[in-house]
């Protein structure tokens, strides 16, 4: 029997079982079987602090979101079309994001009175009415891959554990995606155990087969490639870009990378990533803790070597002393904060943008340091080169704000060419720079960057001496003159000020809109598929996106000032709209929420819509 | 132009074979820097730094390849007085620092200066850890027993019942044994030595330096404002020779003059204890042995010191051979490009699965 095929032009699905259920991986893998039919992509995973929350309960469940499309995408979706739910737990937990109408493929084999009691059902809502808004198709995977796997050489629990297989199978065949990837990853990720990658392997067919027999779908679909800038794509989540990036500004510095760094979530991936790195040179240190990482960061950046160190919110407010000292040792130095909620351990796995004022002053004494954010999980790679550029050129510590949406989310890339990528090398200093031809002053600046010379261990001649006590302008030598403090502590923020920064772009079509939207970091997406939404509902509004947060680009305010309103969601309490309205006196109107998750692009289109029926009602 | 290479082919240098080496003749002139020594007059630092200073001509490495990174205290100045590179950083952090200067630069002589509240408070974290990495770095720990640039309160090392500003009825936290603490970090040297010996102290350093690794060199040290005279038994020749157990590599430990002579033998309780030297045979007496790969007797004899000053060991408790942190992080990018050669930024960014968009 040959089934319909359906075209659609956008799909989300949600995949959603136990922690155990290994639904992390089902959804990679079906990522990476859209990535490679060349749809555009954005994913959003989902998953507890928990290592192994208790089986089938409410925090025990994980879940994994794909937004795929035929046309260029900005989000993983506000509401899923199809949900995947393994268990009980699963649907209980997402039913509320799901609207009327959509999928939901449910593992009836896992509706067991005591599944259900445990997270509070009182009937089977596969079996009542319950449900019925819903095109529901009730699949007993478990069973049905337990049966396939008969007469395979594995034992009862391995060919349970294959069933997040029959489902990808099943969705696979449903949404017509290309399978060699995944059973190429297969073979390659059980090669050491070839009976558990033949079982994995034929669950999947298993799945796929399901779909083309069953009754239970009589249609399936097809989402075209999308139309996309010429060039080579792979898919890249946020922090694995992020370790490139730095891979490639050790490259592109000529210098070898040093990092130091302490495991926290959700940066340690970061460390993973780089210590698979050694034949760049790269070093990883794990260290005994978060000053540690930094310390040593610092030291190898003194040795001359690009010092990065990696953490999350909790990590920073532990180095802060650190940064401190690398503000006045004036050493290159590259803090890479993946931002999650807090206060305090907060929700380790789940994403805000409430470090942006730690980042910024979360130091004693006046301590300025550069601020940059990436605006999606790709931007972290150009944002880690250009991170590491400014702490090279103007010898300062510099904060990278990612977050945890963007550290775990991921979106095609096409990946540039090596040459396409900045030159950020460095000169150290090698000769005298006193007038006398013999000594060496550490802090005798350049006139237009203000930057100190870089003279490393090593050099003969240039022996000198730093620390975190003021020294004198020039010599560096110790001290306590007020005067000189005071025009130290002015040099120190004149170069930071001085930074070379592009401008602020606006995407204004018309350029008529009197509403700016206004972002930073990983709302990026959010707000530009929720401005879309409001040009396509007939709203004229302009768009802008700040990646440099300090120093901001020099057109900020006249930016600002050329509209009638200025809308700034950010996920926290409005830390950049104190900055902004501090900085240049203009009244910006926040939008916060901070639920540890994205902001949805439909909330983000009527908060646009409001702020535009406000403008337009007070003329 | 430093040259800074990404690999660094195979280490199996000991003690300072990687750090080049001077041509000119050096002298302790060549190390003084110009700045003025702000320490209190009388104080213990100032025979330390003189003892560095005509120390280092004797390596003869290059000036420039000599880093002292320190922390913060009064001790944690002396960076400033010597004509090398050097970092004066923060409380406790010296050793963190240190650590990354050394793992990525191995032809560097990295030295880092602390104090007992420096290295044994805030820092003591940092401490355990790079000396049980064994990162390549002369550590030495001056030890006055009291805070003095935040002007006499106790530190981790001062006795029980000490009367200071922040314990007017007496201290209540057992101090730390430094050298125990150390033994127990994994550290492969050990040592004690005493700032009014200038030759022991010398004698200490070389061995120090000769060791490549983490090495751990505990530094009586006076400080005559806040806790004068704090090791004056070591010092009143009245008292001295009775005390102080100096610890020779392979000589039979003995001390004391005259009818007083004592010798130290394993104890039946697992320890060491000390005993009249007439009172048991030479064959009883204790070899030290600063190689035995076995910690447990250099533990035991830094243990001798309890109750304080009793008997005071010095000298080398503990120097065995376990390859350095630098060396071993080296390695593994070493292997790397030799089992697949350098990296290719376009291989790293196409790696996994790509797909064309024409
Ligand atoms: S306070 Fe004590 S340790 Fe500090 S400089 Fe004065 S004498 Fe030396």
């Amino acid at each position: 029997m040959t089934k319909q095929v359906q075209q659609l032009d956008r799909v989300i699905i949600r995949f959603a079982g136990d922690s155990g259920d290994g639904m992390q991986l089902t959804g990679d893998r079906f990522t990476a079987e859209t990535a490679q039919f060349g749809n555009d992509l954005s994913t959003l995973p989902n998953f507890p602090a928990e290592i192994r929350a208790p089986a089938g309960t409410l925090p025990g469940v994980s879940s994994f979101q794909l937004h795929f499309a035929d046309h260029d995408i900005l989000t993983p979706g506000d509401a899923p079309n199809v949900l995947v739910a393994m268990n009980p737990a699963a649907l209980k937990a997402n039913l509320s994001d799901l609207p009327r109408g959509a999928d939901i493929i449910a593992n009836t084999d896992e509706f067991t009175k005591r599944n259900l009691t445990k997270v509070g059902y009182d009937g089977n809502p596969l079996e009542d009415d319950s449900l019925a808004e819903w095109r529901l198709h009730a699949v007993p995977l478990t069973s049905l891959t337990v049966k396939a796997l008969e007469g395979f050489d594995v034992s009862k629990k391995d060919a349970e554990r294959a069933k997040n297989m029959f489902a990808l199978g099943l969705l696979s065949w449903l949404y017509n995606r290309p399978t060699e990837g995944t059973l190429a990853f297969l073979e390659a990720k059980f090669a050491k155990k070839p009976e558990i990658a033949k079982a994995n392997i034929a669950a999947f067919q298993a799945g796929w087969n399901y779909g083309e027999t069953t009754e239970s779908f009589s249609v399936s679909y097809e989402v075209k490639p999308a139309r996309l800038k010429a060039g080579v794509y792979r898919n890249i989540s946020g922090n694995l870009a992020l370790a490139y990036g730095l891979v490639a500004a050790s490259v592109q510095a000529k210098l070898p990378l040093f990092l130091g760094s302490y495991p926290i979530t959700p940066a340690s991936d970061i460390l993973h990533e780089l210590s698979r790195h050694k034949r760049f040179g790269v070093r990883t240190f794990q260290a005994e803790d978060e000053i540690a990482g930094v310390g040593a960061a610092l030291g190898a950046s003194f040795g001359g070597s690009l010092g990065v160190t990696t953490t999350s919110g909790p990590g920073v407010a532990l180095k802060a002393e650190t940064v401190g000292l690398a503000v006045a040792t004036e050493l290159p130095l590259v803090i890479v904060d993946v931002q999650r909620a807090g206060p305090s351990t907060g929700m380790p796995t789940k994403t805000e943008q409430t470090d942006l004022l730690m980042a910024m002053f979360g130091r004693n004494g006046e301590s300025p340091v550069p601020v940059l954010a990436p605006a999606t999980p790709a931007d972290c790679f150009h944002m880690a080169v250009e991170a590491a550029r400014i702490a090279l050129k103007y010898r300062t510590p510099v904060m990278l704000l990612s977050d945890g949406y963007l550290a775990n989310g991921s979106e095609p890339w096409r990946i540039p060419e090596v040459d396409e990528l900045p030159d950020i090398s460095v000169e150290f200093a090698t000769e005298p720079n006193g007038e006398d031809g013999t000594t060496y002053l550490p802090f005798q600046r350049d006139p237009d960057t203000l930057a100190r010379p870089w003279a490393v261990p090593g050099t003969a001649g240039l022996e000198h001496r730093i620390g975190g006590i003021e020294k004198a302008d020039g010599s560096g030598n110790i001290s306590y003159d007020p005067d000189n403090h005071d025009r130290m502590v002015h040099l120190r923020q004149a170069k930071i000020d001085g930074i070379d920064v592009p401008d602020l772009a606006v995407d204004d079509p018309d350029g008529d809109a009197r509403v700016l939207v206004l972002g930073w970091g990983s709302t990026y997406g959010s707000i530009a598929a929720g401005v879309r939404r409001a040009r396509a509902a007939g709203h004229k509004v302009a768009q802008a996106h700040l990646r440099h947060l300090n120093p901001l680009p020099a057109n900020t305010g006249e930016v600002l000032r050329a509209y009638d309103k200025v809308l700034l969601p950010e996920i926290n309490l409005g830390q950049l709209a104190m900055l902004l309205r501090a900085r240049f006196l203009v009244d910006v109107i926040s939008y916060n929420r901070v639920r540890g998750l994205p902001f949805k692009a439909e909330e983000l289109a009527g908060v646009i819509s409001d702020v535009i029926g406000d403008v337009i009602e007070s003329d | 132009m430093t040259e800074i290479h990404n690999g660094n082919g195979g280490l199996n240098g000991k003690g300072l074979a990687l750090v080049p080496r001077s041509e000119a003749k050096q002298t302790l002139k060549d190390f003084k820097s110009d700045q003025e020594v702000r320490w209190c007059p009388g104080c213990g630092d100032y025979a330390i730094l003189a003892a560095v200073q005509s120390f280092l001509p004797e390596l003869g490495l290059k000036r420039e390849n000599i880093v002292f990174v320190s922390g913060i205290g009064c001790s944690s100045r002396f960076p400033y007085y010597l004509n090398t590179y050097g970092i004066h950083s923060i409380h406790g952090r010296a050793p963190a620092i240190a650590t990354g200067l050394a793992a990525s630069r191995p032809d560097l002589s990295v030295w880092v200066i602390t104090g007992d509240g420096d290295s044994l408070s805030i820092g003591g974290n940092h401490l355990i850890h790079a000396l049980r990495r064994n990162v390549n770095l002369n550590i030495l720990l001056f030890n006055n027993r009291i805070y003095g640039l935040t002007k006499g309160q106790y530190s981790p090392t001062s006795e029980v019942g000490k009367i200071t500003k922040s314990t007017p009825m007496g201290s209540l936290d057992k101090p730390f044994n430094p050298i125990s603490l150390a033994l127990g970090s994994e550290a492969s040297f050990v040592a004690r030595t005493i700032d009014s010996d200038r030759k022991h102290l010398q004698g200490v350093l070389r061995e120090a330096t000769a060791h490549r690794g983490a090495s751990l060199v505990e530094i009586y040290q006076n400080c005559n404002i806040f806790n004068d005279n704090a090791f004056e038994a070591l010092k009143d020749p009245a008292t001295r020779d009775d005390i102080t157990v100096k610890l020779e590599h392979g000589q039979p430990i003995v001390f004391g003059t005259g009818d007083n002579e004592k010798a130290v033998r394993l104890s039946p309780t697992g320890g060491v204890e000390v005993v009249r030297r007439a009172d048991i045979a030479d064959s009883e007496i204790l070899i030290h042995d600063a190689h035995n790969p076995d910690p447990s007797v250099a533990f035991a004899l830094s243990r001798l010191d309890d109750p304080a000053f009793e008997h005071v060991p010095i000298g080398i408790f503990r120097s065995v051979d376990r390859p350095a942190y630098d060396q071993l992080l080296n390695e593994q990018v070493d292997t790397a490009i030799a089992a697949k050669g350098p990296g290719s930024l376009a291989g790293l960014l196409h790696s996994g699965d790509t797909w064309q968009i024409n």
